[in-house]
């Protein structure tokens, strides 16, 4: 893993933690008038986004600048990927560009791991189909410390569509590592079949699961589902699973309430949850910059792995 | 930043990278909080004998009384020369700069009866050779409130070797504002200079050569009060580069 | 509201006569000589201090004493088709049949599909009071096959659904019901198959076979059943959940479930008592009233559901009671309707096919058509004979032999298979909750 970020799996507790204590740091740089650091100068990130995503995408290349990396953008329309050129031949594309970092998004679980057997440089997983975003489950974890100031035995519990979630993969499996005790809430049609086996509990009654949660992270769910019968109408889905104003009163005072984006209000969320002080949906975003930076520096900004200065 | 993660994130510790090797690699010139025998006993033997012998020889060239007053003469100084610590704002570098800035303050405190400012800069992404190791953990950066613009500037570090520290220093300094004037604080300076940079305010002048090594115990990072002169294993008769002071810093003890 | 009665010379179970006190709608004695403890041997208004004092006395002796009885599969039409017969009606029927409660299926019109239509159905039965109606909902929308009913919004409803169904049609989507058995985890639901490929079935009118061939009529294949039954056991193992299968009406569903059940896998099931006693053989005359949805079949599936029945394989009976309007059975045979009524003659005909036959003892009987369909529906008071439960109970006569008279019965409709022919036994009381719905096998009220 040293040289990529593909699964928060990959991720000891040693390496989490470092990477949280490392955006701390650089969340301070964020407040300064002089944004920048010198760090990554000369370094080339590409950020190759085959999903459209607007917000990480936007993320990675403020995070990329800051440390005064040259960032370049190739989104898969209107590119030779549109035209049908395969993920490989982009791939040596890179390359010969001499991409040092590649930050990749790709509706195809386990694309970064092919990606990764075809460029020198590092590969950080930007989300790949339904199986991880390990860079969301940092910020997650970055905004929980920083909110509530530890992780380590702190009950969180996330709620939603697990079973397509790459989201809720990632945090189970970095929040296991930090210490942390996590509940999955969903209807069973919604979990996968073995979540069993998974390091986390699993409970089907959000109304019981929320007085014990010090987190409660909603997870966004598509109505293209309902039409596949995961759930019988978004109604239910919403009376059943949605966080609603009488729900978050169920929540102790200092629980937060949290949310990857983008949010179906109304549905898995009310608005007056979405919008109240226990919300950290907006400061998610911030802290998403400083750890991104902090990946790509730890990632990026010493010798690498393979010896020698690159 | 939480206190029990920082004194790993230190600059003169041993690097740490994101590897999932359990443990760091084990570095000759850590400060001795374990015996040796543990470096020892990854090494050959000839490493072994080296390492031996770079123990016996070293030896303090700083007592903790001398730390003392070396200390509080430098207090003074900086209160002449900035004629009463009026707008002195003291920036200690990680590791170690920072207790010692801390202890300048409260000498200029006690002796001019109001508080200094005292803060710390962290240099690790300004230095000029992240790229010969694996990225390593940053150091707390905290500037007082009362910030840097306009300000006298004093950085404090333990040990001035080659003036690189000082100079990704400046680089960082420049980024957070505009002080007034910047000047340089250090326990020791041992020479060697790669660049054109030197300290306003010295504890003790070391000459040392290459071949040896500078270690400043505090009691805050280290149990005690000491400075320490030893010879390198390197230099001590095991194969490997005689030390220069990018190279020591390589193996690990990191010169300003 | 309930007052005291005291069941004297009963046989619990079939077992040694025992007397029964009823008090607050709860069995609160059970056991031989507690009308001695009543002062004065002539029961009377006036007798005394004791157990039995002030309580209305019911001379049990020969009867047989059962837990009321629960259907796990009962139509009741309404709302909808209030023609052939009603909440009212059918729970009527329900009571002299020796029931307490019953399971109301969602293939009404409008289908029990969400809370509303489940809540209505629930009211109307405690309107009615006789027995208690549990309403099933509909496992899709409006039996559509296609998407999956609020069962959640059901489950939480009044109505407190627990059993799930698309009966009278098959959920044959393999997805739809997997999310179906997935779903309902959430609450501790089932779901109730009516097993029966539609594509292996399209035009069936009777068990495919020697009949069919016989008679002209299109055939009902074994197969069209065991596959489904099969395919379901597997996914209910899969993701870990409850099927039931109703009306299992051939002896590769018994194997086949039999096979399930040996794996710890949560299958259960159920046979009508017309599967229990008549055979495809009745389609001779054409006439519709045998017509039912699965048909009968012959005699050695008949042979292999009592043995299911007796060993356990099959967990119930349950009646499938179906009742339809004259015109819908006075046709030829393609164009009949499809379903028995059953309410009424359930005990008797198990009676017939089990006990009379040695296959089933009386405890065996009431564990069959009431511990384990209460069990499977999930309803608390029912199913069980025992101090400090609900008083909800049947008294039955073995003893008689007559001829089934549909006109006697409380059904709206008439269409029995059983019309005259002998069976044993009679109904005498039903007590629900410590209140007569039936005395002298006539209705309470």
């Amino acid at each position: 893993m040293n040289r990529h970020l593909i699964s928060a799996g990959d991720l000891s507790q040693d390496d989490a933690l470092l990477i949280l204590d490392t955006a701390e740091e650089l969340a301070s740089t964020a407040e300064r008038p002089m944004k920048k650091l010198p760090t990554l100068r000369g370094r080339t990130v590409v950020n190759l986004f085959y999903e459209d995503s607007t917000r990480t995408r936007i993320s990675f290349e403020a995070a990329a600048k800051r440390l005064s990396a040259d960032v370049i953008n190739f989104s898969a329309k209107g590119s030779s990927v549109a035209k049908g050129e395969s993920l490989k031949d982009t791939a040596l594309t890179l390359e010969a560009m001499g991409a040092d970092a590649v930050v990749i998004r790709h509706s195809a679980s386990g694309a970064p791991h092919r990606l990764a057997g075809w460029v020198q440089g590092s590969v950080v997983n930007a989300g790949d189909g339904a199986h991880e975003h390990p860079t969301q489950a940092l910020l997650d974890a970055f905004t929980m410390r920083r909110r509530l100031g530890r992780l380590d035995g702190l009950r969180v519990t996330i709620v939603g569509d697990v079973l397509h979630s790459r989201v809720a993969r990632s945090n189970v499996l970095l929040l296991s590592t930090l210490g942390a005790d996590v509940t999955l809430v969903a209807p069973p049609t919604l979990l996968p079949v073995a979540v069993g086996t998974w390091p986390c509990s699993v409970a089907y009654d959000l109304d019981a699961a929320l007085p014990k949660a010090d987190v409660v992270m909603m997870l966004r769910v598509q109505q293209e589902r309902m039409n596949a019968a995961y759930f019988p109408s978004v109604r239910e889905y919403s009376r059943r699973y949605g966080l609603d104003v009488a729900r978050m009163g169920l929540l102790p005072d200092h629980s937060i309430v949290m949310h990857p984006g983008p949010m179906n209000r109304g549905v898995e969320i009310a608005a007056e949850v979405a919008d109240s002080a226990r919300s950290t949906i907006v400061e998610q975003v911030a802290n998403g910059v400083s750890v991104r930076m902090a990946v790509l520096y730890l990632l990026l900004g010493g010798a690498s792995e393979t010896g020698g200065q690159r | 930043m939480h206190a029990a993660d920082r004194t790993d994130a230190s600059t003169d510790a041993p690097t740490r990278a994101p590897t999932n090797a359990p443990t760091r690699a084990p570095q000759r010139d850590a400060p001795p909080r374990d015996p040796p025998q543990r470096a020892a006993a990854q090494q050959s033997p000839a490493q072994r004998d080296a390492a031996r012998r770079a123990e016996s020889e070293t030896r303090a060239v700083l007592e903790p009384d001398e730390i003392r007053r070396a200390l509080t003469r430098v207090a003074h100084e900086i209160l002449e020369r900035t004629n009463g610590g009026d707008d002195v704002v003291l920036l200690g570098i990680p590791t170690r700069g920072v207790p010692l800035a801390r202890r300048l303050a409260e000498r200029l405190e006690q002796v001019e009866g109001r508080p200094l400012p005292a803060g710390s800069l962290d240099v690790t992404m300004y230095r000029d050779d992240l790229r010969l190791r694996p990225a390593r953990a940053l150091g707390h950066t905290e500037v007082p409130a009362e910030g840097i613009d306009d300000k006298i500037v004093v950085l404090v570090d333990d040990v001035l070797y080659s003036g690189r520290t000082v100079r990704a220093a400046l680089d960082a300094l420049g980024d957070l504002g505009r002080p007034r004037a910047v000047q340089l604080a250090v326990l020791v300076d041992r020479g060697h200079r790669e660049l054109p940079i030197r300290a306003d305010y010295v504890g003790k002048n070391l000459p040392t050569s290459q071949r040896e090594t500078v270690r400043v115990l505090l009691t805050e990072v280290d149990g005690q009060d000491a400075v320490l002169l030893g010879a390198t294993a390197d230099a001590a008769g095991a194969a490997g580069t005689p030390g220069t002071p990018d190279a020591a810093g390589a193996a690990g003890r990191e010169g300003s | 509201m309930t007052g005291t009665w005291l069941i004297t010379g009963a046989r619990p179970l079939g077992g040694e006569p025992a007397d029964v006190l009823i008090r607050d709608g709860v069995i609160a004695e059970i056991g031989p000589g507690l009308a001695a403890t009543a002062t004065g041997a002539d029961a009377g208004a006036d007798a005394g201090e004791g157990a039995g004092a002030g309580a209305q006395r019911l001379d049990g002796g020969g009867l047989i004493l059962l837990p009321g009885l629960v259907d796990l599969h009962t139509h009741l039409r309404e709302p909808g088709r209030e023609d052939a017969e009603t909440v009212a009606t059918g729970t009527a029927a329900a009571a002299l049949g020796g029931y307490t409660a019953v399971h109301a299926m969602a293939n009404t019109d409008p289908v029990a599909d969400t809370a509303g239509v489940v809540e209505q159905i629930w009211r109307l039965g405690r309107q009615a009071g006789r027995c208690d109606v549990q309403p099933v909902g509909a496992v899709t929308v409006g039996l559509g096959g296609s998407r999956l009913a609020e069962l959640g919004a059901m489950a939480d409803s009044a109505a407190g659904v627990r059993l799930f169904s698309d009966d009278g049609r098959c959920v044959h989507d393999a997805v739809l019901m997997r999310r179906a058995l997935e779903y309902v985890r959430a609450f501790g639901g089932v779901i109730a198959q009516h097993a029966q490929e539609p594509r292996l079935t399209d035009g069936a009118q009777v068990n495919e076979g020697e009949m069919s061939a016989r008679l002209g009529l299109t055939g009902w294949p074994a197969v069209a059943e065991e596959a489904i039954v099969a395919r379901d056991c597997l996914l209910a193992a899969h993701v870990g959940s409850a099927l039931h299968v109703c009306h299992v009406s051939t002896a590769g569903s018994v194997e086949i479930i039999r096979w399930a059940k040996s794996k710890g896998w949560q299958v259960t099931a159920e046979v009508t008592p017309h599967h229990l006693l008549l055979t495809e053989e009745h389609a001779a005359g054409y006439d519709p009233v045998f017509k039912v949805n699965p048909p009968l079949r012959t005699a050695e599936d008949v042979a292999a559901l009592r043995a299911g029945l007796a060993d356990g394989t099959i967990d119930c009976v349950a009646t499938d009671h179906a009742p339809h309007p004259l015109e819908d059975k006075e046709t030829e045979w393609q164009a009949a309707a499809f379903g028995m009524t059953g309410l009424e003659t359930a005990l008797r005909v198990v009676h017939q096919a089990m006990v009379e036959t040695g296959l089933l003892d009386w405890a065996g009987v009431a564990d069959r058509m009431s511990s384990r369909p209460a069990a499977i529906g999930r309803l608390s008071g029912h199913g069980r004979l025992a101090v400090g439960e609900p008083a909800n109970l049947v008294l039955y006569d073995p003893a008689p032999r007559e001829a089934v008279d549909p006109a006697a019965h409380a059904s709206k409709s008439r269409n029995t298979p059983f019309a005259g022919m002998v069976l044993p036994g009679r109904v005498i009381a039903t007590f629900l909750r410590g209140r007569p719905t039936v005395l002298d096998e006539k209705l309470a009220w």
